[in-house]
């Protein structure tokens, strides 16, 4: 595991990173294509691209986890062959992902020098860390547990221990995925505040307005090319979002020709006072009262925990109310029973699309029959019938234009996006009269989440009333009638589209009212 | 560094050729074992295939060894398939053989062959309640059903124990030879199952019944809403949930089918070959976990179960009948566990590739 070759080359000495003509395959298909990737000394470079471009292959061999199969790497102008993270941290590289895994029962500076070789001095390290995150804005208590932290918080921890490393390099995958809006603002500050101190951040992101706000340069990778680096100050969203998806993107729902007509007569979803647990017991919904017309959407936003998730699934009857009441187009349910809100009319979106909202493993065609499979002529008596089942598959793949090998593919073989469509292709054959969707557009790529955002109106627009739960205000704001703002199990505020601000909605997902 | 990593898709010639090339290596690797003992490999292995297969009599002999193995078989298959656990196949066909036999002693003499439908609703419905007791600690107080299947089957063997060596039990012998030697009361011979004869070849009928019963299993998983819902069940119980799926009723239906499937298997033994409650034979016969080897071998294919279980039939009945002063005890064992450990590798070959590369963590957006 040499880190150094020792050669000397004719790479710029002032680039942080240059990495040239890295080329990585994966069983076949090529995750990196002859891709040139450099980062100056004090830029923050974003790595912008839809899902499966070939971004977190290219920061994984850049922190070392994947080998190349061609290409060299330059740090600082000399040539380094990576072949484990541990390379990487000697050459000064930190990784923060997307997910991280802190030990929850530890304390922050526990935390940061988990796995560090010298001993342990707790008033020496805590200082160490207190000082450090000063010096970059990252105000974190160092004898603090983990548990009790925000996710925001846990991230500047992580972010802190990458610099304790004495990473100069700084890789962020998807950082905001997790954070309000507010976070990630003071995200940004330190993130610019630390290329201004020399450093360098790579930036990995699918969202054009963060990797507007917050680079200086940006770098779009498209099925595992690299299609082009621009200076951020010189371009826009419209651009980008071209290069990233090689055409040109329908933006928000304005841009879409007649909005859903709303039918004010008929409530298609009432909740009434009502209160529900999370799993652990604790009270999550309390005392919520929401209605929805048909044709109307409804967006539900909220910093992810404060009780949607469960609101949605005691709509769904997926999870018991523990008091008050829900009424689909009129009528009260017992809440006790999925199937019965599913006979009600009632399609649902989950947020774990995979694993609850469909079975992985299970073909397509079997997925698209998951609620339907119990009436004919899907089966007649106890009996299956397979060709049935064929049947409504090739339709609703052909009508939702599902890209899959086959109808017998297993579902878990799909891109985010196909899975998704074909989620929303059986609930929405079903003309339900409500549909909850939670977070629908989240990890997708620009253009999956135009198709599921024109399926949303589309519904909206059949007379359907949509409930949207969302933690990306900018896809309420385009989508929905109405916003109420989630926070703490409670409805902290309803506020119309046309007098929706981002800013005093950020404030309520906070809870500030 | 090599690592495995999970195959994209399965490819359909796959689950025929890994069992396939499993028992090969198993054969191979036996043979090494055999040469190390000082004997011939290849007379060994056709000495085995003699006594297994190549006569009416030999073979006759082996369906006979395979009739318990196939329903033992088909009820870990049945299970398995929903990712159920019932490691208590034999527990369940102990308590079908002490039910089938109350029934063949009670009604044997009155009804003749009459008793013989009584006597497989009664095994079934034995092994079907016995694994309920599991079925429902498992889908309502989330018990774990490995550890209890494996206790019931314990306590089933000293259940069926108990009723002939240490009480007056209606099973027991109580007079003649019975008075010096605590022993299981024949049943009428009215209630012996009768057998199909071609030539020198003898079907059990418990095996035709066995092999009836395995399409009927391959068509209740192929063919029904039932089967459609265990497939999803198995896959991902929360899917099936939000699917407005009744999960727990059908993992207590499932266990207490295949806790049937065992039952049923106790009563065709009782039937069709001892006669008798046999405390002692079956709780040496290991058939319950024979029959969970036979199931991953099978790769949960009830249709495939009738073919393992008659090829392991005849290596248990080759083994029983060439023990000997010139013959390994132990080897049909070691060739039994052979099998299951490379079938065991291969399925993880049929799951996984090999590859050279370094670790991908999880949860980094691509």
């Amino acid at each position: 595991m040499s880190i150094e070759t020792g050669q000397i080359s004719d790479v710029d000495a002032s680039l942080a990173v240059a990495m040239t003509g890295i080329t990585k395959q994966f069983s076949g298909v090529l995750a990196n294509d002859d891709v040139s990737f450099d980062v100056r000394a004090g830029e923050v470079h974003a790595l912008l691209g839809e899902n499966g471009a070939g971004k977190s292959t290219l920061s994984n061999v850049l922190s070392g986890l994947y080998h190349p199969d061609a290409g060299t790497i330059h740090i600082a102008g000399r040539r380094v062959e990576l072949s484990s993270p541990r390379d990487a941290i000697a050459c000064g590289i930190g990784m923060v992902h997307q997910h991280f895994h802190p030990v929850p029962t530890f304390t922050v500076a526990e935390n940061i020098v988990l796995g560090e070789k010298r001993p342990f001095r707790r008033k020496e390290t805590e200082e160490r860390i207190r000082a450090l995150g000063e010096e970059f804005g990252l105000p974190v208590d160092p004898a603090a547990k983990v548990w009790q932290l925000s996710v925001g918080e846990q991230q500047r921890v992580e972010i802190l221990k990458a610099l304790e490393r004495q990473a100069t390099v700084l890789i962020l995958g998807e950082p905001t995925a997790v954070l309000t809006p507010q976070e990630s603002e003071t995200l940004f500050a330190t993130l610019r505040s630390m290329a201004r101190a020399g450093r360098s951040v790579v930036f990995i992101s699918h969202k054009l307005d963060e990797v507007m706000a917050v680079s200086d340069r940006v770098t779009v990778l498209r099925d595992g090319r690299n299609v082009g680096t621009v200076e951020t100050a010189t371009t826009s969203p419209r651009e980008l979002a071209h290069l990233m998806v090689g055409r040109e993107v329908v933006f928000s729902a304005d841009d879409h020709a007649n909005r859903p007509v709303i039918d004010r007569e008929r409530v298609v979803l009432r909740t009434v006072d009502l209160h529900a647990d999370d799993s652990r017991g604790r009270p999550a919904v309390r005392g919520v009262d929401l209605s929805v017309c048909a044709g109307e959407i409804v967006a539900v936003c909220g910093v992810s925990g404060n009780g949607q998730r469960e609101l949605a699934e005691t709509i769904c009857g997926t999870r018991a109310r523990t008091r008050g009441e829900v009424f689909i187009d009129g009528v009260a349910t017992t809440g006790r029973d999925p199937r019965e809100a599913i006979e009600m009319g009632v399609a649902h979106i989950p947020e774990d699309r995979l694993h609850t909202g469909l079975a992985a493993s299970a073909s397509v065609e079997h997925n698209l029959v998951l609620k339907s499979y119990r009436r004919p002529p899907m089966s007649k008596g106890p009996l299956l019938q397979h060709r049935a089942i064929r049947k409504n598959a090739h339709e609703l793949i052909d009508r939702f234009g599902v890209k899959t090998p086959g109808a017998d593919t297993s579902t878990r073989l799909l891109s985010g996006g196909n899975v998704q469509k074909v989620l929303l292709a059986r609930e929405l054959s079903g003309n339900p009269h409500v549909l909850v969707a939670a977070s629908p557009t989240r990890g997708l790529d620009v253009g999956a989440i135009e198709t599921v955002r024109g399926l949303l109106l589309d519904a909206a627009r059949r007379g359907m009333g949509v409930l949207l739960i969302t933690e990306d205000l900018e896809e309420a704001i385009s989508l929905s009638d109405r916003i109420v703002v989630m926070f703490a199990g409670t409805l902290a505020g309803s506020v119309d589209r046309d007098s929706a601000d981002i800013t005093e909605i950020g404030l309520l997902m906070g809870g500030n009212r | 560094m090599i690592r495995l990593e999970r195959r994209a898709s399965f490819p359909k010639w796959l689950g025929w050729v890994i069992p396939i090339a499993s028992i090969a290596a198993a054969l191979v690797a036996g043979a090494l074992l055999i040469l190390v003992s000082g004997n011939d490999p290849l007379t060994t292995y056709s000495r085995i295939l003699d006594r297994a297969f190549a006569s009416g009599e030999a073979l006759s002999a082996t369906l006979i060894a395979a009739t318990p193995l196939l329903f033992t078989g088909l009820a870990a298959a049945a299970a398995f398939k929903m990712g159920v656990f019932n490691i208590g196949g034999q527990g369940q066909f102990v308590i079908g053989t002490v039910t089938a036999a109350w029934t063949g002693l009670m009604w044997g003499d009155s009804l003749g062959k009459a008793v013989i439908p009584l006597m497989i609703l009664a095994g079934v419905l034995g092994g079907a309640l016995w694994a309920a007791i599991a079925g429902v600690l498992r889908a309502w107080l989330n018990t774990n059903e490995i550890i209890t299947t494996l206790m019931l089957n314990y306590i089933a063997a000293n259940l069926a124990s108990w009723l002939i060596f240490n009480s007056r039990s209606y099973w027991r012998l109580l007079s003649g030879s019975g008075l010096q030697f605590p022993q299981g009361r024949r049943l009428p011979e009215g209630s012996d199952w009768p057998d199909l004869s071609l030539g020198s070849l003898v079907l059990p009928c418990g095996l035709l019944i066995g092999t009836a019963v395995a399409v009927g299993c391959w068509a209740l998983y192929r063919h029904t809403r039932f089967g459609f819902e265990v497939a999803i069940i198995s896959d991902s119980p929360e899917a099936a949930a939000y699917a407005g799926m009744r999960t727990k009723r059908k993992v207590l239906a499932v266990i207490a089918l295949s806790g049937g499937l065992a039952g049923l298997g106790g009563a065709a033994d009782v039937g069709n070959f001892r006669h008798v409650l046999d405390p002692k034979g079956l709780n040496q016969s290991g058939y319950g976990y024979a029959g969970i080897v036979i199931a991953a071998l099978a790769r949960l294919n009830p249709i495939a179960v009738v073919f393992v279980a008659v090829l392991m039939g005849g290596l248990s009945n080759a083994g029983r009948s060439l023990q000997g002063p010139d013959f390994p005890a132990g080897l049909v064992g070691t060739l039994q566990g052979m099998v299951l450990f490379f079938a065991l590798g291969g399925e993880v070959l049929a799951r996984y590739r090999i590859r050279r590369t370094v670790r991908i963590p999880e949860g980094v957006a691509v």
